[in-house]
């Protein structure tokens, strides 16, 4: 007991340090080796996942982080639970810096940061029942004098969780998708964390189910406070959902503003792209509404291109600045965005042109390959 | 307050549903491996080897006490009835069913006394196999699956062990441990155990490595769970399942490869004791003049490697979350 006590001591900050954010990553990096070789490995390069994040979330917000497949939003969400060790870079969780954090004291840590996942069904040990999930993170932080507190504790999660009683003797393949990330919900709560991390909470549920899920967490955030870092490549729950949101493209994050202003008013080219992409439900609008449509695909995160990640896709792209210099995050107006060209864009001193598909490969790979998956004409793909 | 109040109705709504539609069941939700036996009474295939063994296990342990005759007795020859030299062996009669064998002992009571033997030693080297495999498996995959980087030297030294022992063939690997422990039953045991620890180990580890990669085991992770605790609690009993199934295909090898290393003169010295395979290659010689003497051992071993292979198949798709419906 007392060394419990110590630990949490230990791992909360003094007051005068605490702020009003909650988290704060500061140029984080996660990449992983690619390694070669039958006996020895050798390391022949770095699959660039998070290359050099930078964000804040305030305590008892929701930030929504959006971007397509292969973009390294879930890396980025795991690195900052520290479940994939970063390369480089600060995570810094209520004054505490967790990158530096040995083992044990990361362990109780994690009392305070939980996260959701997205298919619940294989996120939950087929062989417990659900009394079991609930019980083991309860043990591993010795929260609850007996089974009877324990029990209480569980029960009480349940209910905010809208789980009847009667399931806890059942198993995860008992239950419907809805029902399993309940479970998984309140597998997160009953420690009573103070971030949650959800990545892609509902995008394994059917639509009907998604709502209820969104609902749910929303209800919970007001009642107990809760800050979440919510990862989804669906723009409409994100919207619903978050107060400030970060798109990120390629590692690496491109645009943040608050929820409504970035839909309102998309500043980095790339948003407006995948704002476009938002289907009207008006069959006129939709049918004469201008789209933006990218060509290509998603560069290789083991070779990015130099300059702005996003300038051989981009519409905007100048001959310029873009393909030499790396734009950093910088305030426009209410949002941050890293484009060069912002201003200009947004004014609409600048026009879109069309894009010609660029082969992004490493100097010493000899001719262009043939078979690139490149679109016939721009846009085509998408 | 509200939010408390609608999430209380609705658990209850939710209550009463589950109450209506768990009215069918019992109290207690239905854990896989329960799900797995119910799967498995239905396979009838698995019944016939449930039979098959069932009385292959009842021949062993009540056999020896009902037999007519003692399987030592050499009374064939007492009676003058065999003479092996002259190649006169009789075959079943009314006293004596199955005949006699070359030393004039009565060949059905040999049957179902070496019944008993052959269960001992598939079931024993199983169990040696078993358990020297799981454990060299088990470490190998926990470490691989979980210890970073540390713990892929671990299993990559551990696996290299392995991989020399499988590059033996399996036999050849039998006799070398037999010929340098001596022969005895506990060599043959030992033997054929050893046979088996590359297959168990690999397969344990591969499926703990598999496992290590799962949601759950991450879900586990972020809850602040022990590493150790999630090898020993998650990983190891997601992987259990096919070595388990493994398990009853090799007691059906065992038998055969222990039957395999009595016959090259490697298993019991003590010659009286009846075991089907000592049996077997007792019945070379006589092959010419009545080679039913080799049948009824050959037929008793197919028929058992059968029960335990049936088995082991249904256990098999029983357990396979893939065939799950």
């Amino acid at each position: 007991m007392t060394r419990e006590a110590t630990v949490t001591d230990d791992t909360t900050a003094p007051a005068a340090e605490r702020g009003d954010n909650l988290v704060e990553v500061r140029d984080l990096k996660v990449h992983f080796p690619i390694t070669r070789g039958i006996l020895f490995d050798r390391v022949v390069g770095h699959v660039k996942a998070v290359d050099g994040v930078d964000l804040t979330i305030p305590r008892g917000r929701t930030y929504g982080l959006v971007g397509e497949s292969g973009c390294g939003k879930s890396t980025l969400g795991r690195a900052i639970l520290q479940l994939i060790r970063p390369t480089s870079g600060t995570v810094n969780f209520d004054g505490v810096e967790l990158t530096s954090l040995p083992a044990n004291r990361m362990r109780a840590m994690r009392r305070r940061m939980q996260m959701i996942f997205q298919d619940p069904m294989s996120s939950l040990d087929p062989r417990q029942n659900v009394e079991s999930i609930l019980v083991e993170g309860l043990q591993a932080h010795g929260i609850g004098a007996d089974r009877a507190a324990r029990r209480e504790l569980i029960t009480r999660t349940l209910d905010a969780v809208g789980l009847p009683k009667w399931a806890l003797s059942r198993y995860p393949h008992e239950f419907s998708g809805g029902q399993r990330q309940r479970i998984g919900i309140a597998r997160a709560l009953v420690l009573g964390p103070e971030l949650i991390v959800a990545d892609e909470p509902v995008s394994a549920l059917d639509v009907s189910i998604q709502a209820q899920v969104i609902n749910l967490l929303d209800e919970l955030q007001d009642e107990l406070g809760l800050t979440y870092l919510v990862i989804a490549h669906d723009l409409a729950v994100v919207r619903h959902i978050s107060d400030v949101v970060g798109v990120m493209y390629l590692g690496a994050l491109v645009e943040e503003a608050p929820s409504d202003r970035l839909y309102a008013e998309p500043l980095h080219p790339y948003t407006r792209a995948l704002m476009s992409a938002v289907p009207v439900p008006d069959p006129e609008v939709e049918d004469r509404r201008e789209r933006i449509l990218l060509s290509g695909d998603l560069p290789s995160p083991a070779n990015p291109p130099a300059g702005c990640r996003f300038h051989t896709r981009c519409p905007w792209a100048q001959p310029t600045r873009c393909a030499e210099e790396r734009p950093v995050l910088r305030p426009v107006g209410t949002s941050r965005v890293a484009c060069h060209w912002a201003e200009q864009i947004a004014s609409g001193e600048l026009r879109p042109h069309s894009v010609s598909t660029q082969v992004v490969r490493p100097k010493d790979e000899g001719d262009a390959p043939h078979a690139v998956s490149a679109p016939s004409e721009p846009g085509s793909f998408v | 307050m509200t939010i408390t109040e609608r999430a209380r109705r609705k658990a209850e709504k939710l209550d009463r549903l589950g109450e209506l539609s768990a009215a069918r069941d019992d109290e207690r939700g239905v854990s896989l491996w329960q799900e797995a036996f119910r799967r498995l009474r239905r396979n009838p295939a698995a019944i016939v080897g449930a039979v098959i063994l069932g009385v292959f296990l009842v021949v062993a342990i009540v056999g020896p006490f009902f037999v007519p005759y003692s399987p030592t007795d050499t009374m064939g020859i007492r009676e003058g009835l065999v003479k092996s030299g002259q190649g006169i062996i009789p075959g079943s009669s009314g006293d004596h069913w199955l005949g006699f064998d070359h030393q004039g002992r009565d060949e059905f009571s040999r049957l179902v006394v070496g019944a008993r033997q052959t269960l001992l030693v598939g079931v024993v080297s199983t169990l040696i196999g078993l358990a020297v495999g799981a454990l060299i498996g088990g470490v190998a995959g926990a470490a691989a699956g979980l210890g970073g980087r540390w713990g892929r030297w671990v299993d990559g030294v551990l696996m290299r062990v392995v991989d020399m022992m499988l590059a033996l063939p399996s036999l050849l690997l039998a006799v070398s441990i037999a010929a340098l422990l001596g022969a005895g039953l506990d060599t043959v045991m030992i033997a054929v155990g050893m046979v088996s620890v590359p297959v168990f180990a690999r397969l344990l580890r591969g499926s703990m490595i598999a496992q290590s990669g799962s949601d759950y085991v991450l879900a586990a992770a972020s809850l602040g769970v022990r590493r150790s605790k999630i090898a020993l609690s998650h990983v190891l009993p997601n992987s259990l399942a096919p070595v388990i199934v493994q398990a009853t295909l090799t007691l059906a090898t065992a038998i055969i490869e222990a039957a395999a290393l009595s016959f090259l003169g490697l298993g019991n010295p003590d010659t009286a004791v009846p075991e089907w395979g000592v049996m077997l290659a007792d019945a070379q010689p006589y092959l010419g003049i009545r080679p039913a003497l080799a049948i009824y051992p050959a037929v008793a071993i197919i028929i058992t490697a059968l029960g335990f292979t049936l088995l082991g198949e249904a256990m098999r798709e029983a357990l396979d979350p893939k065939l799950r419906k």
